[in-house]
């Protein structure tokens, strides 16, 4: 019975240990790996984080999308139509990314107030509509009602 | 033995977020464009490309735009409810033929018959995204100063007509802050019925 | 016509279906041959009835029939035939229709090779497999007709996304849906075992095979998935930890943990309760990835908001077969629970690691793809998960296992010496080390923790599982050549593809290059070693898309490495773009350029990446599901099976009567 019970014990501790671990490291990598999404009215009421990744999303301003000097780095605007932020973003942008539709990108807001993305996210579906950004404009599109329109 | 009912109840749990995360699925997006002027637009039509159909010449009159597109099956399903709309005269129905060709456009009028006044032909789709469109089929309620007042997404119901667009239409009426020409006040609430006793028979 | 007639099959089917899945059932409770004997008949005339269906709506495709609305959102008249026929499955409708037709080939399947298994057994997994089809079929017929009509017809088609008008997209989701399906067959054992307390080591052995299978196609529709990816959205990587691949790898994280489990129950007898949730989990992660990639939780709004009631279907679906199959579990697997009989050094220690680290991994991948949801419906606001997350998770928890998994086979069953053991694994262990340290020139330039484990373990498992090889055939009595069993061929097939693939994965992911540059034709750029000139860009027209065509002449040296001719596809039907990569593959590189946007004075934007080893990846993956077929047609699962007819029929030669086994 004695060498029995030793072993489940072994078995035990070894599983206990093991899901410690694993939830220790999980929350860890978890924690820094969050990313939260911001509308630019978020960002313009300073609730987005300084020096850390996030997300900003909203609507492509129609027109606003310009090319810098060396080809590759872009500038577009980002807008829930309560307030807007530049975007810069050096390289391709993704196929359906469009002027006027919605858009995510992940990145930093820098010190000029320029949000530097290291990635621009649009989705593989024309009719899709990212539910972060349909929410962003919902929340500023109900109650900022005669703000400075577009 | 509680060990053997855990995984039941962490299933219980995970399938309760998912019931709260399907509701949170928005079925209507509020349109940002709401309460703000409707995009200007300038465009030919679909049945004559000489004549144009512009933002400006609509203004002093309520109008449904509806965004159609040949390739857009929800639009057939939708377009005996639009038909119902135009024929009870109660609001002229516009509308804006979204990334299609001329000719395709005009055959389906032709097929399924025209109850647009004009259909505006937004070819290479910048109208459409100016107004912030997802796909076809959507509907805007544009009031006399030209103001975006309404947004629906997807195929109009007869529910949504009676509920939502004839009490607006019929709000924007009665106040005098949008400068209608043609008042008509009081009307549209008699003649409601009418088209709620045609839907059904379509 | 058709198409009513296919809508017709299918209303019957779920007749079927419905009697399948009652009558042999209650048959079984009862002792009554008469019912139970209703289970093969059944799922044959289901099967005949889903594919008549899936026929009739691949009939309507073919001939385009735009009357019939799902045709007419999926198809369009420019569309290649080819593409038409695999639009079948190209959106919501069809690809659900897919899923059903696969369910009945499966259950036709286990009609056809349960001969052997008790009566009454055989009966009830025929009856599950009947009742998880019904509620597919209720939800098609009721939320989601594929047949549905309009009349009149639609004049032209809306056409295919585009990104779905490529080879691979024909055979992958056919592939991976083979996968997620096939787990309704141990699933369905399970739920019989349960249900008869019939819980043994002939159990586990009968769902073996069929768990196999399943697992080398999940596999196989993984890796393709992965492949697709690749080369067809124009980014270069290989795996995003997107919501939606996520819910194709966790079913295959709990089938990797349940194949383990089920050789511990079939060879000791041990872990019943456990495989048995195992089979109920592989199976709900399947459903739930059905449901989070098709419920819209996840994807486009606008796909599913004219019609909620397909989401909250899913639900009450999910509810009823996992909700009801768990409760199953809670209130008769306590009867069937093994003790486990077992020291610490044993094989049987090696597998509960490897099922405790693929359980916990299956749960960090769910963790991480649910949270947002969780966090948005308790509303404190909208986060995501980063992809490092899961990158991180999955590197730190499969590290124990590619450094046991080459040491598992050496050690015995029940009990073992450490000294014994020990001594068998030293050689190749330090062979192992001795060929990463070898290569250590190689790689100093990328030198990191990730990249040294990395080659580290992918070498010690390449070497051990070879090793284990040579030693099985020394140990082996001279003379006649013989083949190791299959099931053992397989274990070695895909342990030696999961050295390939941790191989593969570090070397790509540490030494990738990758650049976005500016370039106008006649331009020159160099890239790790190669010498990329931008010929020429022309305009082409494909068969329903115009395409801007760009010439890249790639050499290294003196020596011309390849014509690289990258796409920018404008698709008019919904005016839709896509990026279709060059890519020259290559068994230690790959080279990969895409076309960007252009840019002022005639140059373009372009992407050029050089991934050296990103094939092993896949080719690790191949090896793993052949190693998955090979195992599953080992010859004592027919053994048993013949063994069984023996028991009928006795002094039949053992194998002549061998049914060819799944």
């Amino acid at each position: 019975m004695r060498p029995a019970r030793k072993q489940r014990l072994w078995m035990a501790a070894f599983i206990v240990a093991g899901v410690a671990v694993a939830a220790a490291l999980t929350m860890t990598a978890f924690q820094k790996n969050l990313l939260f999404f911001f509308s630019p009215s978020d960002v313009m009421a300073g609730e987005a984080p300084e020096n850390q990744s996030f997300r900003l999303g909203g609507l492509v301003t129609a027109g606003s999308l310009k090319h810098l000097e060396d080809g590759l780095t872009v500038e577009f605007i980002v807008t829930d139509f309560g307030h807007s932020i530049t975007v810069r973003y050096s390289g391709i942008l993704p196929d359906l990314f469009r002027e006027g539709q919605g858009v995510v990108t992940q990145g930093q807001l820098g010190a000029d107030g320029i949000f530097a993305a290291d990635e621009v996210l649009a989705k593989h579906d024309e009719t899709y509509m990212p539910p972060e950004v349909a929410d962003a404009l919902e929340r500023s599109g109900h109650p900022i009602d005669e703000d400075k329109s577009q | 033995m509680w060990r053997f009912l855990l995984p039941v109840m962490v299933f219980l749990a995970i399938a309760g977020f998912l019931y709260a995360g399907l509701d949170l699925n928005p079925q209507l997006i509020p349109s940002p464009l709401i309460n703000k002027p409707a995009p200007d637009f300038d465009l030919p039509t679909v049945n004559d490309p000489a004549r144009r159909i512009s933002r400006k010449q609509l203004l002093g009159q309520e109008y449904l735009l509806n965004v159609w597109a040949s390739w857009c099956v929800a639009c057939r399903e939708e377009h005996n409810v639009i038909t119902a709309i135009a024929q009870s005269g109660e609001i002229p129905v516009y509308g804006l033929n979204y990334k299609d060709t001329r000719k395709n456009a005009t055959r389906w009028l032709a097929q399924f018959g025209d109850p647009y006044v004009a259909s505006a032909h937004d070819l290479d789709g910048r109208t459409g995204i100016d107004f912030g469109v997802y796909g076809a089929p959507e509907t805007f309620l544009v009031d006399a100063a030209g103001n975006i007042r309404y947004k629906f997404i997807g195929v109009l119901t007869p529910e949504v007509i009676e509920d939502e667009i004839w009490p607006l239409v019929a709000t924007l009426r009665s106040t005098p802050a949008a400068k209608a020409e043609k008042p008509a006040a009081d009307k549209p609430r008699a003649e409601k019925p009418v088209v709620e006793e045609q839907d059904p028979a379509e | 016509m058709i198409p009513e007639l296919g809508h017709f099959a299918l209303i019957l089917a779920l007749l079927v279906a419905a009697v399948q899945g009652v009558v042999p059932l209650f048959g079984a409770h009862t002792r009554d041959a008469a019912w139970m004997a209703v289970a093969r008949p059944a799922a044959y005339t289901q099967l005949f009835l889903v594919l008549f269906a899936f026929v009739a709506l691949s009939h309507a495709f073919a001939t385009q029939d735009f009357s019939v609305v799902y045709v007419a959102n999926n198809s369009n008249s420019q569309l290649p035939m080819m593409y038409r026929l695999s639009a079948v499955w190209g959106s919501h409708e069809g690809s659900l229709l897919l899923w059903t037709l696969i369910l009945s080939l499966w259950t036709a399947a286990v009609a056809r090779f349960s001969k052997s298994l008790p009566e009454a057994f055989a009966a009830r997994v025929i009856a599950v497999m009947g009742l998880v089809a019904v509620g597919f079929m209720l939800f098609m017929l009721f939320t989601s007709n594929p047949f549905e009509r309009h009349i009149p017809a639609l004049i032209e088609g809306r056409d295919l996304n585009p990104l779905l008008q490529d080879p691979g997209l024909i055979i992958h989701p056919p592939m991976l849906y083979i996968g997620y399906v096939g787990f309704a067959v141990p699933f369905a054992f399970a739920i019989a075992a349960l249900l008869s307390g019939q819980l043994d080591a002939g159990w586990a052995r009968w769902s073996r095979p069929w768990t196999l299978v399943s697992w080398s196609f999940l596999t196989l529709g993984i890796a393709l998935g992965s492949w697709w990816a690749y080369y067809e959205l124009g980014w270069g990587g290989w795996w995003f930890w997107d919501p939606v691949e996520n819910a194709s790898f966790m079913p295959w994280l709990a089938g990797t943990a349940l194949i383990h489990s089920q050789a511990v129950t079939e060879k000791r007898g041990a872990f019943r309760s456990w495989t048995v949730l195992l089979s109920i989990t592989a199976f709900a992660l399947s459903l739930l990835g059905t449901f989070l990639v098709r419920s819209g939780v996840l994807t486009s709004v606008h796909a599913f908001a004219n019609d909620p009631a397909r989401g909250l279907f899913i639900l009450v679906y999910l509810l009823t077969v996992i909700g009801g199959a768990l409760t199953l579990y809670a209130w008769r697997a306590p009867r069937v629970a093994s003790p486990i009989a077992t020291t610490p050094m044993s094989r049987e220690t090696f597998l509960l690691i490897n099922n405790l680290f693929f359980a916990v991994a299956a749960a960090t991948v769910l963790l991480g793809t649910l949270y947002p949801l969780v966090i948005d419906a308790l509303g404190l606001g909208k986060i995501s998960v980063g992809p490092p997350y899961f990158g991180f998770m999955f590197a730190i928890l499969m590290a124990p296992v590619v450094a046991l998994m080459p040491a598992a086979p050496y050690v015995r069953w029940k009990t073992d010496e450490p000294g014994r053991v020990a001594e068998s694994l030293w050689k190749p262990l330090a062979i192992a080390v001795a060929i990463a340290a070898l290569l250590l020139p190689l790689y100093w330039s990328g030198l990191s923790l990730f990249l040294l484990g990395g080659v580290l373990g992918g070498c010690w498992v390449i070497v051990g599982t070879l090793w284990y090889v040579v030693r099985r055939f020394r140990t082996r009595p001279p003379g006649r050549f013989r083949l190791l069993p299959a099931g053992e061929m397989g274990m070695i097939l895909a342990h030696f593809g999961v050295g390939i693939f941790v191989l593969g994965v570090t070397i790509t992911n540490t030494f990738s290059v990758e650049q976005d540059i500016r370039l106008t034709p006649g331009e020159e750029y160099e890239l790790a070693g190669h010498v990329f000139r931008f010929e020429t860009v022309e305009t082409l027209d494909g068969p329903n898309y115009t395409a801007t065509q760009g010439t890249f002449l790639v050499s290294r040296g003196d020596d011309t490495v390849a014509m690289l001719y990258p796409q920018k596809r404008r698709y008019p039907q919904g005016n839709q773009m896509m990026t279709e990569a060059a890519i020259e593959a290559g068994f230690t590189r790959d080279i990969y350029v895409s076309l960007g946007e252009p840019l002022s004075d005639g140059a373009w934007s372009v992407r050029i990446y050089y991934k050296p080893f990103i094939r092993w990846i896949w080719l690790g993956a191949l090896f793993m599901m052949a190693g998955g077929f090979v195992a599953a047609f080992d010859k004592r699962y027919r053994r048993t099976r013949a063994a069984a007819a023996e028991h009928a029929a006795p002094r039949v030669v053992e194998q002549g009567t061998a049914p060819q086994g799944a």
